[in-house]
C-alpha cells in the first residue's frame, strides 16, 4: 500500500522559500496571498497489508530520517 | 598523528583537507563511507561537499551511512571529530551536535572569505591559538545554524559556541551574519569538546600565496594539542 506523509516546517521556523514564493505571488497579483509555508511530500510504497502498521513503520521513518524534529513536523496522511 | 578523512559520493573537499593535513604533518588515510571499521586514528575528519547531492536534507542521507556508526563510536569515546561545512550538516544529522543547518536567510550561495571570532580555548581545536580572529572561506548554500532555546541555553551554558561570524575587528552585529545564523554561530562544539562542527573552510587557507594563512595556524595548533 502507499502511505502519502508531508513534511513541513514548525510554526515559528523561517521559511525563506516560502517567503520568496509568497513576495512573486504577490508581484504576479495575487495580492491576497498573505504567507506560503512550502514543504515536502513522499509517497511511500510498503510491502504491508495492515494499513496500522504501515503507519507506526513510516512514523518511525519520519522521526529517524523523514523529518528533522528540530525544526520540521511531519503528517502522515 | 594519524588522521582518517571520510569520503561520501558528493564530497569534494575531501582533497583540498587530505593537502592540508599531510602539510602540517599528520599521516592521514581516506576512508571511503561504505567500510565499516576505521583504522586507527587520532582525528576524524568529515568533509565539505554535497554528499548525495544534498538530497532529502544537506547531510541527513550521508549520517545514515555504514561508516557513521564508527564515527559515533569514537566520538563517544572521546576521539576528536571534525566536521567541515557539509562535514558540520552531517555531524547535526547524526545527533553528535545540536540544532540544524538551514538554508541560508537570503536565499544565496555565499562564496566568500568571512572573519570569524574564536569563542572557546578551552579545546583541543583552539587552545593557545595565536588569534583570536581568523580569516576563513565559506562556500555554502545552508548554513544558517538554528536550534532549540534549550539547546541553545546548553550551547552557552557550557560554553559550545567554537566560532562566529564577525568583522575584522570582532564586531559580531547583523552585518557581519552572512547566513542568518542564531547568534552568528559559523561553528559549535559537543558537550565533551572533542566534536567540533564549523561551516568556514581552514583547509582552504593554507597557502599565503594562493589565500591565506589562518588555516595553517588552525592546522598547527591542532596538531601541536594533539601531541
Amino acid at each position: 500500500m502507499i502511505i502519502k506523509v508531508v513534511v513541513t516546517l514548525k510554526n515559528g521556523v523561517l521559511d525563506p522559500q516560502g517567503k520568496a514564493i509568497q513576495q512573486t505571488l504577490n508581484g504576479m497579483n495575487f495580492s491576497s496571498v498573505d504567507d506560503v509555508r512550502q514543504g515536502k511530500f513522499f509517497e511511500i510504497n510498503i510491502n504491508e497489508n495492515d494499513e496500522t502498521k504501515a503507519k507506526l513503520q513510516v512514523e518511525d521513518m519520519c522521526k529517524k530520517l523523514l523529518a528533522n524534529l528540530v525544526i520540521e513536523d511531519y503528517k502522515i496522511l | 598523528m594519524k588522521s582518517s578523512v571520510i569520503i561520501f559520493p558528493g564530497s569534494n573537499c575531501d582533497r583540498d583537507m587530505d593537502v592540508a593535513l599531510k602539510k602540517f604533518g599528520f599521516k592521514n588515510q581516506m576512508i571511503w563511507h561504505n567500510d565499516n571499521s576505521i583504522p586507527k586514528s587520532d582525528l576524524i575528519v568529515l568533509p565539505g561537499g554535497f554528499s548525495y547531492g544534498d538530497y532529502l536534507r544537506c547531510g541527513s542521507i550521508a549520517s545514515k551511512s555504514k561508516i557513521i556508526k564508527s564515527v559515533i563510536d569514537f566520538a563517544n569515546s572521546g576521539g576528536l571529530v571534525l566536521g567541515i561545512c557539509n562535514g558540520f550538516q552531517i555531524l547535526t544529522e547524526t545527533g553528535l551536535l545540536p540544532g540544524i543547518l538551514q538554508q541560508n536567510k537570503y536565499l544565496n550561495f555565499i562564496c566568500r572569505n568571512v572573519f570569524v571570532k574564536v569563542k572557546d580555548k578551552q579545546n583541543k581545536y583552539f587552545k593557545d591559538i595565536k588569534k583570536n580572529i581568523l580569516e576563513l572561506h565559506i562556500a555554502h548554500n545552508e548554513g544558517n545554524y538554528f536550534c532549540s532555546n534549550d539547546e541553545m541555553k546548553s550551547l552557552e551554558d557550557n560554553n559550545q559556541i567554537a566560532v562566529t561570524y564577525c568583522n575584522k575587528n570582532g564586531d559580531e552585529s547583523n552585518e557581519n551574519n552572512p547566513n542568518g545564523a542564531i547568534k552568528n554561530i559559523a561553528g559549535i562544539f559537543n558537550n565533551k569538546k572533542n566534536v567540533l562542527g564549523m561551516m568556514p573552510h581552514p583547509e582552504r587557507m593554507i597557502d599565503k600565496y594562493l589565500s591565506g594563512e589562518d588555516g595553517s595556524l588552525f592546522f598547527e595548533n591542532l596538531l601541536r594539542n594533539l601531541n
